[in-house]
């Protein structure tokens, strides 16, 4: 696929996200939020590698590469509403979306995409010609015992499956690399994936390398690794606390700094090295946070590939147009009779 | 006295138990950030931030405490157990039984539970049936903060492993992390006594295997736990209206269970009716008609519990949790049978 139909899903899966983040803001949403924005490009040069039969499985951060993989958006968005006609009934809500006509499903539970990832690549090897899996994961899923299981089993069972591990830095609130031992790529090799690393803002960059390990497994070479680096826009899930801190510390932060404080400097505990190592760490943590990429910024994917469309420019415009009016009437079609201040 | 959210009572009761004995140590995804005080108190060797690696981390905490120590591990939702339930299960659960008694993990898992803010299936179950049917465990459930503070207490000195349950819906830092995330669009159905309170703290204790009678009554007994007590005790007030005076009790603990004031309960009122936000069949409501039927009593009967997965659509999500009309109509029916 070349830039502009790339550019074109990149620009669908962000603006369904910020469909979604109104709609969570107005209260339509229940619940957790956790928005893919910042992963357009691992998603679309990815998913655009899927045809039919092949599967797919995500993690609670979904939803771009469900938009991409051609899900349709109304029953997405009723079901995030709450809906009956939901696409599963109103029953899941956004992290366990699942659509067996895409071999699509989704989970809450951090590294079960990649055993169920497993399980479609191992049915695919045998009820379909050349069909893959692909399992979507992030760094923080990847020190869990299911995970990294499912890399040994992927290799021992030579598997037609894909992992494509997000790199944000973040394993929720935590610096992924403060509670990481090793590398991916390297412990992806040592188990025997074949293995590459990719800036995952860079969409051409992913489907290239994303076409290469595609191709490896589709001619029954066995399972490959992708790590892709890209920036996480909008904290662990809508309303992150400790994005609001980092960015807003008085309004914010002061009740949660007004209650460390107060224990750090209590009678018992630590002695003055374990409480200043301890409020070091935290610090960092924010500044962190605070240093993050945010939309519409620097080290935003989608500007990114906005820029590079300058090429295609009236083409760019025309993409944004009418992917302005799909996502908009998708909006608008999903909220008839969905009542305002009810709650989802 | 201190008025303290119930997530604020259990924080101050690990803190508390933290400054007086240097073995208890916290181990938890995000940690130092989620329990940001506590890492501040007492530093990086007593607050270990976990990788996402539950197997390794539960697995561990119980060699820690078979080796010593003696270590809180959190999780972020009783869901998430299932993830490291071979450490639960298996090895936690079994080392007194195995080790002839000479041998036990005094260690605490604590475990947010229920739903009641839309979150889905995977987010919002409360397992403690399943939990409290594994002998060499003990599992107790917090209705009210000042419980919240005495049953952590008691825990944080229980010489075996304990999971401490802690409802998201009554814990004011939980629900806004989870259910508003800084929005005032939505609105949950927070009883306030449950979530909210005076709470007597150090050296205030609730022991375990000692339920607690919330409300008086002649013909109905209702049994429950966590936010059923309280959705129990709403129903309670409607029913007298209708003529109906229910007792309500919240068990608090489970494994031990207080048989005694159960089926003292039963044989004055001859009616009994669980409520129970975890799932009806070989759960709580069974075990209670269980216990019934050993001490010779056949009490009309009824259960109020989750029947099904937990849907996510909030309307959906209360209609499968045991809400006030539900109860109300049980009770109803248990009086005019």
């Amino acid at each position: 696929m070349e830039l502009p139909g790339l550019y074109r899903e990149m620009l669908r899966a962000r603006s369904y996200e910020l469909a979604v983040e109104d709609l969570w803001n107005r209260g339509l949403i229940a619940g957790e939020m956790h928005l893919g924005t910042g992963e357009e490009a691992v998603a679309a040069g990815v998913v655009s590698q899927l045809g039919d039969g092949d599967g797919l499985a995500l993690t609670h951060r979904c939803s771009p590469a469900l938009v991409i993989r051609g899900l349709p958006l109304v029953p997405m968005l009723r079901e995030l509403l709450g809906c009956e006609d939901g696409l599963c009934g109103g029953r899941g809500g956004h992290m366990h979306l699942f659509s067996k006509e895409h071999l699509a499903a989704t989970s809450g539970i951090v590294g079960a995409s990649l055993p169920t990832a497993a399980g479609f690549a191992l049915a695919n090897r045998r009820l379909r010609a050349n069909r893959v899996a692909v399992g979507f994961t992030g760094t923080g899923a990847m020190n869990s015992g299911m995970a990294l299981e499912t890399l040994n089993l992927a290799v021992a069972w030579s598997l037609p499956l894909i992992v494509v591990c997000i790199d944000n830095g973040w394993a929720i609130t935590t610096a992924s690399e403060a509670v990481t031992g090793g590398g991916h790529l390297e412990r992806a090799r040592a188990f025997g994936l074949r293995a590459s690393s990719v800036d995952g803002r860079d969409v051409m960059a992913v489907h290239k390398a994303a076409a290469k390990l595609v191709d490896h497994s589709r001619r029954g070479k066995g399972p490959a690794f992708l790590l892709a680096t890209c920036p996480r826009l909008d904290g662990h899930f809508l309303g992150d606390p400790l994005l609001r801190m980092a960015r807003q510390p008085v309004a914010e932060g002061k009740s949660t700094f007004a209650k460390v404080l107060s224990s750090a400097t209590s009678r018992g505990g630590g002695g003055l090295k374990d409480r200043a190592g301890g409020m070091t760490r935290m610090m960092s943590v924010m500044a962190r946070a605070r240093r993050s990429p945010t939309r519409e910024r620097r080290g935003d994917p989608m500007l990114a590939a906005r820029n590079a469309m300058k090429k295609w420019k009236s083409e760019r415009d025309r993409i944004d147009a009418e992917v302005a009016t799909e996502i908009e009437t998708a909006v608008e079609a999903a909220l008839v009779g969905v009542e305002e201040g009810g709650d989802a | 006295m201190p008025e303290l959210s119930l997530g604020r009572a259990v924080d101050r009761a690990i803190e508390d138990a933290m400054a007086k004995d240097p073995s208890i140590v916290l181990i938890g995804e995000d940690a130092p950030m989620l329990r940001a005080p506590l890492f501040a108190r007492f530093g990086a060797n007593r607050v270990l931030a976990a990788p996402i690696s539950e197997s390794a981390f539960f697995g561990a905490a119980a060699g820690a405490a078979m080796a010593g120590l003696r270590p809180v591990v959190e999780l972020y939702m009783v869901d998430f157990i299932a993830v490291a339930f071979d450490a639960v299960l298996n090895h936690i659960a079994k080392l007194e039984g195995f080790s002839g008694g000479g041998w036990k993990a005094p260690l605490v898992i604590r475990a947010p539970s229920g739903a009641w803010y839309g979150d889905g299936g995977q987010h919002g179950q409360s397992l403690w049936g399943t939990l409290a049917s594994i002998p060499g465990l003990a599992v107790v459930v917090a209705s009210t903060p000042a419980d919240a503070y005495g049953l952590m207490t008691t825990a944080l000195s229980h010489d075996g492993p304990v999971i401490f349950m802690e409802p998201k819906l009554l814990s004011e830092e939980w629900l806004e992390f989870l259910g508003s995330g800084g929005r005032d669009t939505v609105t949950f159905d927070v009883p306030a006594e449950g979530a909210k309170a005076q709470v007597p703290v150090s050296p205030h204790t609730v022991p375990f295997g000692k339920a607690a009678l919330r409300r008086d009554g002649s013909d109905v007994t209702i049994v429950s736990v966590a936010v059923g007590v309280h959705r129990a005790l709403e129903a309670a007030a409607k029913l007298e209206g209708n003529g109906v005076s229910c007792e309500v009790i919240d068990l608090r603990s489970l494994r031990p269970l207080d048989v005694e004031t159960v089926v003292g309960s039963v044989t004055k009122t001859g009616r009994l009716l669980v409520v129970d936000e975890d799932y009806r069949e070989f759960g709580l409501a069974g075990e209670m008609a269980a216990i019934c039927l050993e001490a010779a009593l056949s009490p009309r009967f009824a259960r109020v519990c989750v029947e099904d997965t937990i849907p996510y659509a909030r309307r959906l999500e209360d209609a499968a949790l045991p809400n006030v009309n539900r109860i109300v109509e049980a009770a109803t029916l248990l009086v005019d049978a």
